[in-house]
């Protein structure tokens, strides 16, 4: 599995990795649509932070498209509003 | 499942096939795509140096800002020697408008400086992938039948698709913030224009609009209390008895550096 983290670059990750991807998205959702915009930054950082530490980063000349596309690490809160509704991280 | 990242992908996936709808020989879609490349690889550099003029602009009317601040601070200084109180008092209001807007402007060149980095990198990534989509290609060409050769197209050309999704977004966001920043810019611009920065002894008497405003941008406790330090400073001075000419205060340090 491919993410991308936008701005950022693109990591290879295990497809077993995919339910605690979708775990830390959850948090971040559930955040953002309750609105809490303290909690925010550090549950963003976390799932980040996740996919670069268990993700392989992929070189520069790599051409894979990615599975998942992660919004850019320095968004804001109220972007985030924007970009987190909708379809899942994974598409069902 | 609600989504993160769903509605991105969705955007960047359907950029990256209308890249790829085209054109339909293999041969015409490569040459296709990688021209597109090679064009959005020249609207990032001009998507830089747009991001570098808008920060120039910033810079230029913090020097300015910075001249005025100093400026104001001596006439305060001045006028206060002069037993001119609400002289002094009108050119600290101003200066500390002044330094008001200078954090301000600080704050978004640093954050422009930020802007240009990543686009450096963005620039960089996408250069990257366009030159390993060039060797590909040839590659491509040489090697696969027609049918083979579409589906490997479409792998690279998705890659690097995307890649250039991602720089688009990243100067979309760097445009919305320079533009934001515009808006403060002519601001402080206008102020200037007013002459609220310059000297305070071409005065007439009496209050005027500028002043009035003034009196409400800038943050009276804080006029009050370096009023009253400069008073301080300033009867410390003078009990200095017969000290010859040039003011010895000049030469202390001003605190103009803070709000």
């Amino acid at each position: 599995m491919i993410v991308r983290i936008s701005g950022e670059g693109q990591y290879r990750l295990d497809d077993g990795d995919k339910d605690r991807l979708n775990e830390l998205e959850n948090a971040v959702v559930a955040i953002v649509e309750g609105g809490q915009e303290d909690g925010f930054a550090q549950a963003f950082a976390k799932l980040l932070d996740h996919v670069r530490e268990q993700g392989e980063e992929l070189g520069e000349d790599d051409l894979s498209g990615s599975d998942v596309i992660i919004p850019p690490a320095d968004i804001s809160f109220a972007e985030a509003g924007k970009d987190f509704t909708g379809e899942g991280l994974i598409p069902d | 499942m609600a989504g993160l990242t769903g509605r991105m992908s969705t955007v960047v996936k359907a950029k990256v096939s209308k890249l790829l709808d085209r054109a339909e020989d293999p041969g015409e879609t490569l040459d296709y795509s990688y021209q597109k490349q090679v064009e959005q690889l020249q609207n990032v550099k001009k998507g830089i140096a747009d991001v570098v003029t808008a920060k120039k602009r910033l810079q230029m009317q913090e020097s300015s800002l910075q001249q005025s601040v100093v400026k104001l601070d001596t006439q305060a200084r001045q006028a206060l020697a002069a037993g001119q109180e609400d002289l002094a008092r009108t050119a600290l209001e101003r200066k500390n408008v002044a330094q008001t807007e200078l954090q301000s402007l600080d704050g978004q060149v640093h954050e422009l400086e930020d802007q240009q980095q990543k686009l450096i990198d963005s620039e960089q990534k996408l250069r990257a992938k366009i030159e390993a989509f060039r060797t590909k290609k040839e590659v491509i060409k040489a090697q696969y039948s027609a049918a083979e050769a579409q589906v490997r197209i479409s792998e690279a050309a998705t890659g690097v698709g995307e890649q250039m999704a991602d720089v688009g977004l990243a100067m979309q966001r760097a445009v919305d913030k320079t533009e934001n920043m515009r808006a403060r810019a002519d601001a402080v611009q206008e102020l200037e224009a007013a002459g609220t920065f310059d000297d305070v002894t071409q005065l007439g008497s009496g209050e005027d609009d500028i002043d009035r405003q003034l009196k409400q941008l800038s943050s009276q406790p804080a006029v009050d209390d370096e009023l009253s330090k400069m008073k301080a400073e300033l009867g410390a001075g003078s009990t200095a008895p017969e000290a010859p000419q040039i003011s010895s205060g000049e030469s202390q340090p001003s605190e103009s550096g803070q709000a």
